[in-house]
């Protein structure tokens, strides 16, 4: 029989009950998928709600991909619980001091709020194919409807006032969903590692870079493969948007780091020892160097020299593959990190790796294409693509 | 005219009916007023009151329970641990423990102590087997300035980290003052688990939700010690009810100058201490 848990090694003195990991490489997809979430819901509002017309091409987009996000939030927590029939308790019966008991309020109403917003943005398309097609397609378009067949200009400004007011609101919606995520880590006074204020924040500037990132990478791989042309002003906005919420996220991130070390309480000597060693590779080389200071080097480099075309998509597109991997070893880094320095303030613990199993590699992995895989089924259903006449014709 | 020409038989039966409905739904709902109003404070306390946990003979509202560890006393033995296994059915491995004793030995010439406990790898091979436990003499060829043992369990806040955290409220603290798991609504999402400073709970894999130490509150509720107290040979470990002055935990928190672990955390320990360093944890 395989054994139940994975023990995991350590040197210095650790509590017995620590060394069986209580959250593995599913929690790092969690706060993962929440951030991509609300980061793409940003990427919408920014459209619909601060009018940046340039990101006209991906605003629906941008909403389906957060969505699609949304749906599979659930999943990585679902397999973590060792109860999961009993999730709902946390819902129906809820512990109101319990920051994870919030989660399930803050994503059924931001999950609410994207559909509603989702069925207005595509309504003159359900309806149009819900009237034009005879097939089963069509029937799925006729009960999309919800009997809603007007199309008239006074019931397209109504729908236009309804996305205004739902965009605004997911806002902090979508923001809210995230920040409690930090909050869930930052709140914890049992983890040096995790124990700072500025935890929600950094979750927060963190998940929108990790958005806009996702939605560059996915905005110019659907161009290719649909064969129409990049809009190059939207991506260059969607560039800048990166670069200016990646600085921050980066300062951010450096001042919390910063006061960790320099109040340097109880326990900071096996912190030091952890950055020194441990962290080395997974922080300062992937996360820092390759992910985040590369992507804001390039970034720069592309904006200084005015580069544009081709090279500038390319250029756009390496720096939001790297953030994209710069927030996942965040994501990382915060949830493996903090549970490898023991709560003796006396220890560390090695991570206990797993590839099969409900906690592995595989299980993990196929969490995060999850989302992938539906949104490639929902932009077939409900074409998000705002591309110019231009781009359409090339 | 008469009821019965004016409405017909039936309709006047009715109504007849529907008077006497009427009058019983007033009264009844005046008798219920009148009943809260004479009895007010006894159906307010009847609403509020905690529910009275099924143990016969025992009311939770009259015990306030503490926990004493005199370390000075403690010699290492390991009974304790052995017996809460055996009492509470704990995993019989080396990472799965309710309560358990922790080592420091202060070797000439160096500042800080080195710790470890029966878990450690070095104990468990010395042991030969994770179910069995022993301190190995790890320590005999060195020049040892100071060394003492620490036992360790769950605190049982007054102000528990792990409660308030729980999702479903499956973790929760008596009236008596123990922070308990229920098994049946426990989701096993581990977030107490996270939130408890002192490592006092784990995963229990084969239930599939969090354990942690109770105090044995199956035998203190039928007036019997917790299995670690009861085996201690040394008396290293005091049990007893804060509000019966003379009980062995108040007279040791009266007579001793207690210490909690970890005080910052405002978590409010009720697990008192005697004779720890400045090391422990």
């Amino acid at each position: 029989m395989d054994p139940l848990f994975a023990a995991a090694p350590f040197t210095g003195y650790v509590y017995p009950n620590e060394t069986v990991f209580p959250w593995g490489v599913l929690i790092v997809v969690y706060p993962y998928l929440t951030g991509l979430v609300a980061g793409a819901f940003t990427v919408s509002s920014l459209y619909q709600v601060f009018g940046l017309k340039q990101l006209r091409p991906v605003a629906h987009f941008a909403l389906v991909t957060s969505l699609c996000c949304m749906i599979v939030v659930p999943v990585p927590l679902l397999l973590h619980l060792g109860q999961p029939e009993r999730a709902f308790n946390a819902v129906f019966t809820p512990h109101w001091s319990s920051a994870m008991a919030m989660f399930g309020y803050f994503a059924g109403f931001y999950i609410i709020l994207l559909i509603i917003e989702t069925w207005f943005v595509f309504r003159p398309y359900m309806v149009q194919q819900a009237q034009s097609r005879k097939d089963l397609l069509g029937r799925l378009y006729h009960v999309m409807c919800l009997g809603s067949y007007d199309l008239s200009d006074k019931a397209m400004r109504y729908d236009q006032k309804w996305i205004f007011a739902l965009a605004i609101l997911g806002i902090p919606g979508a923001h809210g969903l995230h920040g409690n995520v930090g909050f869930l880590f930052g709140s914890l006074k049992s983890r040096e590692w995790w124990s700072s204020d500025l935890m929600p924040v950094i979750f927060l500037f963190s998940a929108i870079i990790s958005g806009v990132a996702l939605l560059i990478v996915l905005y110019v791989l659907s161009c290719k493969l649909r064969r129409v042309a990049v809009d190059i002003p939207c991506v260059k906005g969607m560039g800048y948007t990166l670069w200016g919420f990646m600085m921050f996220t980066l300062l951010l991130e450096l001042v919390e780091f910063g006061s960790l070390l320099y109040k340097g309480r109880e326990g900071i000597d096996m912190i030091m020892e952890f950055i020194s060693t441990k962290l080395v590779v997974p922080f300062f080389v992937l996360q820092l160097s390759i992910g985040a200071v590369t992507a804001i080097l390039i970034l720069s480099f592309l904006f200084w020299r005015h580069i544009t075309g081709r090279a500038l998509v390319a250029g756009i597109m390496l720096s939001a593959l790297l953030t994209l991997f710069s927030v996942l070893m965040m994501r990382f880094n915060v949830v493996i990190g903090g549970q490898e320095i023991s709560k003796t303030g006396k220890g560390l613990l090695t991570f206990p790796w797993e590839i099969f199993g409900r906690d592995g590699i595989l299980a993990a992995g196929s969490v995060l294409i999850a989302p992938l895989l539906l949104l490639l089924v929902m932009v077939r259903i409900l074409p998000p693509w705002q591309d110019s006449p231009a781009a359409a014709s090339h | 005219m008469d009821e019965k020409e004016q409405f017909g038989e039936g309709q006047a039966a009715r109504r007849s009916f529907l008077g006497c409905l009427g009058t019983a739904v007033v009264g009844g709902a005046a008798a219920v007023a009148a009943s809260a109003m004479l009895s007010n404070e006894t159906r307010a306390a009847a609403v509020d009151a905690p529910p009275v946990p099924a143990i016969p003979g025992y009311d939770w509202s009259k015990h306030h329970w503490a926990f004493g560890v005199d370390a000075t006393k403690c010699i290492g033995c390991l009974r304790c641990v052995e017996a809460c296994k055996a009492e509470n059915e704990v995993a019989p491995d080396a990472h799965h423990f309710r309560t358990w004793v922790e080592r420091y030995v202060y070797l000439e010439g160096e500042d800080s102590a080195r710790v470890d406990s029966q878990a450690d790898p070095v104990n468990i091979e010395a042991s030969g087997s994770e179910g069995k436990y022993r301190f190995a003499n790890r320590y005999k060829d060195a020049k040892v300035d100071k060394a003492f043992f620490v036992p360790k369990l769950c605190n049982h806040c007054t102000h528990p980290a792990c409660v308030q955290v729980c999702p479903t409220g499956a973790t929760f603290k008596t009236d008596d003052g123990v922070v308990v798991i229920d098994h049946t609504y426990c989701i096993g999402c581990q977030y107490c688990v996270q939130a408890c400073p002192y490592g006092a709970r784990f995963f229990n894999e084969a239930l599939k939700v969090t354990e942690k130490c109770t105090w044995c509150y199956h035998r203190i509720t039928k007036g019997l010690l917790p299995a670690c107290v009861e085996v201690c040979p040394v008396g290293a470990r005091i049990f007893g009810d804060r509000n019966d002055k003379q009980s062995p935990i108040s007279e040791f928190i009266k007579n001793n100058r207690v210490e909690v672990l970890k005080p910052e955390t405002g978590n409010a320990p009720n697990v008192f201490y005697v004779g720890i360093d400045k090391e422990v944890s």
